[in-house]
């Protein structure tokens, strides 16, 4: 399962945080100050896996942006390497060229991706396109509420 | 609105806290228009968790939600169920949840799935009845419906492997399919199939052990650089080795890593594996990478055997001082090692070595270390080993140098090696006659007086300053330290020294709480607390409030603010009336007992006793020792080729000088890997198994020297491993047999014939005392060449009867067969007059043992192992394993009310759980409590309208007591017992046997 997902700046400026597991205000802080020290002292050319306490960190860098994963300590680092990689695709195909903005300026956009994505620390669904028909059902939302039609469009 | 939760939203992810907008969040999810919600579900599952009390207004807006005709707002509200819901609230959602699981669109059964997921990772108890329904979705026509199901089994195959037995042939059709390219093109991941799908598939497959799994599963398992799952079976492993060089070697850094985590695990089944790798190994030592290093550390541990323990350890605490913050779990790892490794007396090579590692040990780990590994090494002085001269020589070297530790700088030690040192100085220094206590006591007088000494160290010197103190030797240092201390702020540093100051003056009553040597003497504790029984009445006749127990309180609580779950406008109100008097009254007298003992327990235990208390604790050891690797026999051909790769690589070959140090360092760290004492550390939670098999090893390897005929060797030792492999495959498929219960009378469930023809024959050579009554089914234990083991058991009124048969096969009579029994659980006993048998050529010997109950357990398990000697002189063995539920040592209780109402308030440890009941006929406590009678054998005492009481007893004479209260559809059941374990024992058979009807 997964525990959370982080996404930093090389300065260490969150930009995202998701919390599978309930966990105190304080701990939170903790942690995101425990994981930016640590994923940012990391040389270039080191493996892309750390431990913390009983879990599993894996991180990986796009640009200037950090994603965070932790793991719990049975499971695969590699395919949790993917589900970085996977979810970067998922943000690439909806925003087009993702770049650091986008995530700022859209954030609750990230997150509904990533809730479409993840749920609950399991992952939900691998499949790109069902993710982003998901997505663009609910932002139709937006436009206007022509109900009938978006169904159509996402689950025909 | 919308725009301001999403800023909100922003400011609390930057830091600063913005609780004022949660409720706002939950308005907004409750109020808004569709995307205003679906901002609202966003805000809330980001601020809220699922403790958070705000969450139980959001309850009704999800109930709405779910039952919305808008298929948005349903995806909605599901995806925020699933990230977080009140646990107590499930009731209210779960069957709209549920219908949700037959919905058309395969977007909302996907996600109703995984929301029941969570609800039982949350709530088990609360989607048993739901079981069927997850079969359903896997075999959903969605892939995304079925991957998402897979979560769930994976979770529920953890817990009990046996109980999915027959979906094991779907996951591998699934695998089939997935590797086959049969799922559409976009589960694809980069040209690989649905790589999640085949990982989290092969995680359930690893714990159904199946043999299923095929050659080019495993190509794909490397494929997705996947090694864990193989390491259980031998044949692929050979093959996944190579593949795992070729990651090692990797350049890529990610790859590298990977290989050596499964060389990891590659090594704990083959250590002889390694020596392929040894190069690169010793490469990885040096990696810049400490991730990489430590890896590396954690692989050189797993292969530390006898021989090359001294130079790993050597290496292991080279970098641990530059590395120590990354390294602390492997570090643990390690001492734990040595520890071990010390017990068996094998591996380290002499006292002096361990002391001096030790010390090391501590000053380099100080604090850093879990308490748990100073307590043990403790202990392991204190137990001492076989010889009392060796253990002798080990404490007083002991002494030795922790006195010229505290002589020189002891500033600069760490706080818990401060500690150990006290206390082995107040317990052996008088091993050292020249060394006069006063010495010891001014040294120890020092530490006191540091500035760095925290007031838990000070606790331990004083303590034993109070050990030392005897015949008025250094009078004067005690005096002044009593002093100083008496009136120490620090309660317990002040109660110590007052012991000191009494106990320095009182030689008599000195010897008396602190016998010499005697630390190991287990503490007697009253833990009902008798003693205070009367200042409990006293307080009880001032008009003090009695005690509750946490969980009557809780409940008290819970009924005081009991929410209705219905939507609003249909609430019931809830039944206040189902508590009866009955249940209160009761606890309460009894609590005040048992509740204060664990309050007031410590406390009379230090008094007297001070920190040994600790030493008594063997569990964190134990668990430590988990990881430690049992390595399999080795025949003597493998034994050949290892040595002579061994010797391949050792062949002096012309290199330059530091390729030439590496080698000599691969040398000396893989030396005796190949050879049949490879690395034999198993904890000692397994104690019994390992005894045994290295009783197998030991008559292995001395039939090899006996005979000098070659070739029946291997034969010997082949035939050894296979009995262990056919023991164990035993042991895992028992349950099935034996699980409702054991006792199947005469009407054995069809069997396949040849089966069915042993079991007659066998039940002919029931000893004849026990013709009346019913006995298990015969099952098969282990079978080789010679000799069929088979076992049954016999419930009689005072005991439980087992029965081995052993049946002879060939044609030659084999003689003394010795037959030996251990159990962690049971006690058991010899029935027949000696336990050497003797099997004639095609008969059968029997043989029968007592069994009762040590420690409850859910289930019991028997080892055993025979050993036997055919006429021609060579000595086998065989193992196996025999497993009983604990409800075959279930006898019932036939006790009155009024002495049930007497025995209730005596017994100190209890449990208290919700189960489901029986509601097919009128009177369901009835009927389920009936349906327990005849499952479980208990005693229903007597039946008060809502209420039922029944009592039983564990063989021999150890009661337990069950009180049943129909409670808003589920029988909440009580179980109190004298035994601890056992009512949360009978708990989990209760569960069962609910389950099963």
């Amino acid at each position: 399962m997964i525990r959370f997902l982080l996404l930093f700046s090389r300065q260490g400026k969150l930009r995202l945080q998701k919390w599978f597991t309930a966990i105190s205000e304080r701990e939170k802080k903790k942690i995101i100050r425990d994981m930016t020290t640590m994923v940012l002292a990391r040389q270039p050319r080191t493996c892309n896996f750390l431990h913390w306490k009983d879990l599993k960190i894996i991180y990986k860098r796009y640009a200037s942006l950090y994603f965070c994963l932790a793991i719990e300590n049975q499971e695969n680092e590699l395919i949790a390497l993917e589900v970085i990689h996977r979810y970067v695709e998922l943000l690439d195909k909806y925003f087009g060229n993702v770049c650091e903005l986008d995530i700022i300026f859209n954030f609750e956009k990230a997150y509904f991706i990533l809730d479409e994505f993840l749920i609950g620390g399991e992952i939900q669904e691998t499949s790109k396109q069902i993710v982003n028909r998901a997505i663009e059902a609910s932002d139709m939302l937006q436009e206007g509420d022509s109900s009938e039609w978006f169904e159509v469009e996402l689950f025909g | 609105m919308k725009e301001l939760m999403v800023r909100a939203i922003y400011c609390e992810m930057l830091g600063y806290e913005a609780s004022f907008s949660y409720i706002h969040a939950i308005k907004l999810a409750q109020q808004g228009t569709a995307l205003e919600k679906r901002v609202g579900y966003l805000a809330v599952s980001l601020f809220l968790n699922e403790s958070h009390e705000l969450l139980l207004l959001l309850v009704n807006t999800v109930l709405k939600d779910l039952q919305s005709t808008n298929l948005i707002e349903v995806c909605m509200a599901l995806t925020v169920v699933s990230q977080m819901f009140p646990k107590d609230m499930i009731p209210a959602i779960l069957p709209l949840v549920e219908e949700k699981l037959n919905h058309p669109k395969e977007i909302i059964r996907r996600k109703a799935v995984l929301a029941l997921y969570k609800f039982y990772l949350i709530a088990p108890n609360q989607v048993q009845h739901i079981h069927n329904k997850f079969r359903k979705a896997l075999c959903d026509k969605d892939p995304g419906v079925m991957t998402a199901s897979l979560h769930i089994y994976l979770q529920m195959i953890q817990e009990n492997p046996e109980g999915y037995k027959d979906l094991t042939t779907s996951f591998v059709t699934i695998l089939k399919q997935v590797v086959g390219g049969k799922l559409p093109m976009d589960f694809n991941y980069h040209s690989v199939p649905a790589p999640w799908l085949q990982i989290q598939l092969l995680r359930i497959l690893l714990f159904c052990s199946t043999i299923f799994l095929c050659r080019d599963v495993a190509a794909l398992c490397i494929h997705c650089y996947c090694i864990q799952p193989l390491s259980s079976f031998p044949a692929i492993l050979y093959e996944s080795a190579k593949c795992i060089g070729n990651f090692v070697l990797s350049l890529k850094i990610n790859l590298k890593y990977l290989g050596l985590k499964a060389l990891t695990y590659v090594v704990q089944q083959h250590p002889k594996l390694a020596l392929q790798h040894q190069m690169t190994i010793i490469e990885c030592l040096d990696h810049p990478d400490l991730i990489i290093k430590r890896e590396t550390l954690e692989l050189l541990f797993r292969i530390t055997n006898a021989q090359n323990v001294s130079v790993i350890v050597e290496k292991m605490l080279d970098p641990f001082l530059k590395i120590m913050l990354c390294c602390c779990i492997i570090y643990t790892l390690f001492i734990v090692l040595i520890l071990f490794s010390y017990e068996e007396y094998t591996y380290a090579p002499d006292n002096e070595w361990f002391i001096e590692t030790m010390s090391t040990v501590f000053s380099v780990g100080g604090d850093m270390m879990q308490p748990d590994i100073p307590n043990s090494f403790l202990k392991l002085l204190s137990e001492g080993f076989d010889s009392v001269e060796e253990d002798r020589k080990l404490r007083l070297f002991a002494v030795d140098s922790y006195v010229s530790l505290l002589q020189g700088e002891p500033g600069k030690l760490p706080q818990r090696f401060l500690q150990v040192i006290s206390w082995v100085l107040g317990e052996y220094s008088y091993l050292r006659e020249e060394l006069e206590a006063a010495t010891v006591l001014r040294l120890l007088a020092k530490l006191l007086d540091m500035k760095s000494t925290s007031s838990e160290t000070k606790s331990w010197v004083l303590m034993a300053m109070t050990k030392l103190c005897e015949g008025g030797a250094g009078v004067s240092v005690t005096q002044e330290v009593c002093e100083t201390y008496g009136s120490s702020l620090d309660t317990v540093l002040r109660q110590r020294a007052q012991e000191l100051q009494h106990l320095s003056q009182d030689c008599e009553l000195r010897a008396r709480v602190l016998p010499r040597g005697a630390g190991l003497e287990p503490l007697e504790v009253d833990s009902s607390l008798s003693f205070l029984d009367g200042f409990v009445s006293e307080a009880l006749a001032a008009g003090a409030a009695p005690y509750k127990a946490p969980h009557q309180r809780q409940e008290e609580l819970a009924q005081a603010k009991a929410l209705s779950l219905e939507p609003y406008g249909l609430s019931l109100p809830i039944s206040m009336s189902s508590c009866s008097i009955a249940d209160r009254q009761s606890p309460t007298l009894l609590s005040v007992s048992s509740g204060l003992s664990t309050t007031l327990k410590l406390d009379g235990v230090k008094r007297v006793w001070g920190r040994e208390g600790y030493l008594s604790e063997r569990e964190p050891v134990e668990e430590s020792a988990h990881v430690e690797v049992p390595s399999p026999l080795q025949s003597p051909s493998q034994q050949g080729e290892a040595d002579s790769s061994q010797s391949q690589t050792l062949t002096p070959i012309p290199t330059p000088q530091p390729e030439q140090e590496k080698q000599q360092l691969a040398s000396s760290l893989f030396v005796g890997l190949g050879s049949q004492s490879s690395v034999c550390l198993m904890g000692k939670s397994e104690s019994t198994t390992q005894r045994f098999r290295r009783k197998a090893k030991d008559l292995a390897v001395s039939s090899l020297e006996q005979t000098s005929q070659l070739s029946q060797g291997p034969a010997a030792a082949n035939g050894i491993c296979d009995v262990e492999l056919t023991g164990s495959d035993m042991s895992e498929t028992s349950p099935t047999l034996i699980r409702d219960n054991g006792v199947v009378a005469a009407d054995p469930a069809p069997h396949e014939d040849p089966d069915k023809l042993k079991d007659l024959c066998l039940r002919t050579h029931l000893p004849a005392e026990f013709s009346g009554l019913c006995h298990s089914e015969i099952t098969p234990l282990c079978t080789n060449q010679t000799l069929d083991f088979s076992a049954c058991h016999l419930q009689k009124e005072d005991s439980l009867a087992l029965v081995v048969f052993i049946y002879n096969s060939s044609d030659s009579d084999i003689q003394e067969i010795l037959l030996e029994l251990d159990s962690d659980e049971l006690e058991v006993s010899c029935v027949c007059d000696s336990p050497v048998q003797e099997a004639r050529s095609h008969s059968v010997a029997v043989c029968q043992y007592s069994l009762t109950v040590k420690r409850p357990s859910v289930h019991v398990e028997v080892v055993g192992t025979a050993s036997y000697q055919f006429p021609a002189g060579t000595p086998h063995s065989a193992q196996f394993s025999y497993k009983l539920p604990l409800t075959s040592f279930i006898r019932p209780l036939t006790v009155s009310t009024e002495e049930y109402g007497a025995m209730w308030l005596d017994f100190s440890h209890d449990t208290k759980q919700k189960l489901t009941l029986i509601s097919d006929g009128q009177e369901p406590l009835t009927d389920t409590l009936n349906v327990l009678k005849k499952k479980l054998q208990l005693h229903v005492v007597e039946i008060i309208g809502m209420e039922g009481i029944v009592a039983c007893r564990l063989l021999r004479d150890q009661p337990c007591l069950m009180h049943c209260r129909l409670h808003a559809g589920t029988l909440s059941v009580w179980l109190r017992s004298p035994v601890p374990d056992l009512p949360d024992c009978l708990m989990y058979h209760c569960q069962r046997a609910l389950q099963e009807h």
